[in-house]
């Protein structure tokens, strides 16, 4: 099954829906509640990092019985450096975000540790592709 | 301790009547969205002092049946439509974090 969403810059009213939208799906697969928590923890933070940071992009969903593989991809700034960004409480998030209680440098960390492999492709001053991959067997 | 019980005891405000008789045994109480998401637990009540929409679209991922906004905030628009759309029940305390958090505890523990 494959699903694709847009993410709009600074769009944070509809932030989740995708998250949202796949998680009622994966419970009418009857994919296992553990499974479905982390995948959408992983999901609705790149979306949120791709809403704060980029310009606009996408997000790509493939579940088969085995995994589930989302493909966040941007247009932005791009990562200028990953190991900072992975580093809990590390964060270039805008005034407006942190106030929204976002920008606590806890996201790429979240999906890290909610994921099976993680996969961050940038390229400063063009964009960022965060591959996330949830096994489920 | 249900909800409904919750809501007396705490005398809290309730302007979305769902989940009232939902089994509360623990809350988590965090203005910081990413560190709902990854530590807060299903069945938790969520406390908070932020009132926009994400909050219920995190608390709806969470499968978090209520949220309490603390010192008399006010919910976004959109935030409120967001928690009847959501089935997510949402409440209001005049007290400040501290004191809800204070009370509930020594409701639920």
């Amino acid at each position: 099954m494959h699903y694709t969403f847009k993410i709009e810059r600074g769009n944070f009213t509809d932030a989740g829906q995708a998250s949202s939208s796949v998680k009622r799906t994966l419970k009418q697969l009857g994919v296992d509640p553990a499974n479905i928590k982390r995948t959408v923890v992983a999901l609705f933070e790149a979306e949120i990092n791709a809403v704060a940071h980029a310009y606009g992009g996408t997000i790509d969903v493939d579940i088969d019985g085995e995994k589930i593989v989302m493909v966040v991809a941007d247009e932005g700034p791009g990562i200028p450096n990953i190991e900072l960004a992975m580093q809990e409480g590390w964060s270039t998030a805008s005034a407006k975000v942190r106030e929204m209680g976002y920008g606590a440098g806890m996201g790429l960390p979240n999906i890290k540790k909610n994921t099976d492999e993680l996969k961050i492709d940038t390229k400063v001053g063009v964009g960022t592709t965060v591959t996330m991959t949830v096994n489920l067997a | 301790m249900t909800l409904k019980d919750i809501i007396e005891e705490l005398d809290l405000k309730c302007l979305n009547p769902v989940n009232l008789d939902a089994e509360v045994s623990s809350a988590y109480a965090s203005d910081l969205l990413s560190d709902v998401m990854g530590n807060a637990r299903s069945g938790q009540v969520w406390i908070t002092m932020q009132t926009h929409k994400n909050v219920t679209a995190i608390a709806s991922l969470k499968d978090m049946p209520a949220v309490i906004i603390v010192r008399d905030g006010v919910p976004d628009d959109d935030m409120l439509q967001h928690a009847k759309d959501e089935d997510i029940c949402l409440l209001v305390s005049k007290d400040a974090t501290f004191e809800v958090c204070g009370k509930l505890y020594d409701l639920i523990k």
